[in-house]
């Protein structure tokens, strides 16, 4: 673990990722420091989502290195489960566990992994559906809550096992517009918080609101990277630029 | 409900008998005519068979062998044994069903009429009394169950957990002859009691070893993974009967003599065996229809691969084949009449007997009859519980 706060979170070196002959991740090298909002944005396929997975290991790297929390991912099980536990994932589809309450989706990881007794759980869960605004939901199942309720479900289910590091891989790309916002405002709240993040997103009014580096990939590999500043109002590479035009003009 | 009546349907559209009629079965010239044909018929031949129910059939046949049907040669001084613990169940059952049962009402009701239908069979006193229990102890239990706390609840799984064991005490016994307990060797078992303990074996121990086999089949490791290929490839290429056969007649060849294993207990592991591969199958199903990204889900908050299997994978699985399992144990039940064939007296293989006895010579409409019914009885009843089940743990719905 490191007490070094200068020493980064996440150290990426020269990672590779092939889908049988497909190159999917062509040597990308990133550092994030704790309390950092990284906005990573890109056209679709350009393995955006793929390295945010490799991060805690739901995608294998097979070359480069990968440091998470002073944990190198490796094949060894037991150093994944303890970055997997200190890393917290929200997915595009929410993945909620359909056959379990809100409440048990959310106390679950902490009774199982964490070990805390179930009272303990439930009421860490509950303080984490207050603080994402729907605690009147907590009895419901997922099935019986809108795209963004749900969203923000999957956000406190993250968050109750106290990560260090949030990952998210598209949050509001499969909601209606109207329920975009309630989300998008969890995670401003979260990123003002001093958490952790690493955000797949296209939602440009959110990175110039919370990010501090944006990161831009194409074809595997990063672009450009800078504040939200030097991105869009002064982007070096043509790929970015043109880019940014597809998403900003409308 | 209160302003029900001011939006009763047209007139039209109420449901009378006469308007329901006229609806649906006189609605047009072909229809009227087809209606007429059909019930003419349905009355052609249930009035055969009600007349030969009624007047021709020697319903006698089951009157003299009700007990033989129902329990074989399970010596009559030793029944009581089998009627102990069936009161012991009554008393879960009841109780359990208030504990944990949510709509269930219906079922209650019927569990509890049950009994006191079946003692309009003709018993003797003793067993009508034994029956009567049977209904009290259930009330008396569910009336136990309604205000419980988890310690009760605790104490009711216990009862579950060792009931099976009480029960295969009381129906073996324990000691010689001469003893409080004695032995009752299980040549002796039979009937209607012999099939449910075959069909209940078959379940209880098949689910398990089935959901393993299934989970095998996707293992990473390559030789758990061929291995319940292999097995559930070649034990469902097989027919049942042959598996019986193997059991009852080549398994002793591979035994060292001396060492001789029950002859019932063969064909319990022969059913079990058998039904263990298509239950891997019909859970495998299940496990395939759960999306990826569960798994990822459940990995990301950190659970391992065995957590993420109990907790979420296969709970949600088990409920989508929930049908199919029901289907299949159903199919189990009907199955273990081919015990028969290899010369245990199940249901079907005491009818057999009832048959060969020169006082009942030409009576197998009355028997077969009789047999078919209880095992109707038991599949329809098997059949509507699982369907209850569905409904109170929400399959199909997300």
């Amino acid at each position: 673990m490191s007490d070094n706060s200068k020493q980064p979170i996440i150290t990426c070196r020269d990672v590779h990722k092939w889908f049988e002959q497909f190159h999917a991740l062509r040597g990308i090298n990133m550092e994030v420091n704790a309390g950092e909002v990284i906005v990573i944005f890109g056209p679709s396929g350009s393995g955006k989502s793929t390295f945010i997975r490799t991060l805690n290991r739901l995608e294998e790297h097979q070359r480069g290195q990968i440091i998470v929390d002073g944990i190198e991912l490796t094949h060894d099980v037991r150093n994944i489960e303890q970055v997997r536990a200190e890393t917290g994932m929200v997915f595009q589809q929410f993945n909620l566990f359909p056959h379990l309450t809100v409440l048990q989706n959310i106390a679950l990881a902490p009774i199982w992994v964490r070990k805390l007794n179930k009272e303990e759980a439930e009421k860490r869960a509950m303080a984490l559906l207050e603080r994402v605004g729907i605690p009147e939901q907590a009895l419901k199942y997922p099935g019986q809550l809108s795209g963004g309720q749900q969203q923000r479900v999957a956000i406190a289910r993250a968050l109750a096992m106290e990560p260090k590091i949030m990952l998210f891989d598209e949050p509001t790309s499969a909601l209606d517009p109207e329920m975009i916002k309630e989300v998008l405002d969890v995670m401003i709240n979260l990123a003002k918080s001093g958490m952790t993040m690493l955000v797949v997103t296209h939602e440009m009014g959110f990175a110039r609101a919370v990010a501090d580096r944006m990161f831009f990939f194409d074809k595997g590999e990063i672009v450009e990277s800078g504040t939200p500043r030097d991105i869009f109002e002064h982007p070096r590479e043509e790929r970015t630029k043109l880019f940014l035009s597809q998403i900003l003009q409308h | 409900m209160s302003n029900a009546a001011q939006i009763l349907p047209p007139l039209a559209e109420r449901h009378t008998l006469l308007g329901w009629a006229r609806k649906n079965l006189f609605n047009t010239w072909g229809n009227a005519l087809l209606t007429l044909l059909t019930g003419w018929l349905v009355l052609w031949s249930g009035r055969a068979l009600l007349v030969w129910a009624f007047t021709a059939a020697e319903w006698g046949v089951i009157a003299a062998n009700l007990r033989l049907i129902l329990l074989g040669q399970y010596p009559i001084a030793n029944v009581w044994r089998l009627w102990v613990s069936l009161q012991l169940l009554a008393f879960l059952v009841g109780n359990s069903l208030a504990i944990w049962g949510r709509n269930v009402r219906r079922i209650s009701l019927a569990l509890a009429a049950a009994p006191l239908l079946l003692a309009l069979l003709p018993f003797g006193l003793q067993p009508r009394l034994w029956l009567a229990g049977l209904t009290f102890f259930g009330i008396v239990g569910w009336a136990l169950g309604r205000p419980a706390g988890p310690r009760q609840r605790r104490i009711v799984l216990l009862g579950w957990a060792i009931w099976p064991f009480i029960f295969i005490l009381l129906l073996r016994g324990l000691t010689p002859p001469e003893g409080r307990l004695p032995l009752v060797p299980t040549n002796l078992w039979g009937g209607l009691l012999l099939t449910f303990l075959l069909t209940v074996v078959g379940i209880v121990f098949s689910f398990p070893l089935g959901v393993l086999l299934a989970l095998g089949r996707r293992s990473r490791l390559g030789a758990v993974r061929w291995f319940s290929i292999f097995y559930i490839e070649v034990i469902r290429g097989v027919p049942l009967i042959t598996i019986l056969f193997m059991a009852q007649l080549m398994l002793p060849l591979f035994l060292p003599s001396g060492l001789t294993i029950d002859r019932v207990l063969r064909a319990m592991v022969g059913i079990t065996l058998f039904s263990a591969a298509y239950l891997a199958e019909n859970v495998r199903g299940g496990l395939q229809a759960i999306p990826t990204g569960q798994f990822e889900a459940a990995y990301a908050v950190g659970l391992n691969g065995l957590q993420t299997m109990g907790l979420i994978i296969l709970p949600q699985a088990l409920r989508l084949v929930i049908p199919i399992l029901v289907g299949q144990f159903i199919a189990l039940y009907k199955d273990t009449a081919l015990v028969a064939i290899v010369g245990l007296l199940d249901l079907l293989g005491i009818a057999k007997t009832v048959l060969a006895q020169p006082e009942f010579l030409g009576l197998q409409r009355e028997v077969y009859a009789f047999i078919s019914m209880l095992y109707w009885v038991f599949s329809y009843a098997m059949s509507y519980v699982s369907q209850r089940l569905e409904v109170s743990l929400g399959v199909g719905k997300r």
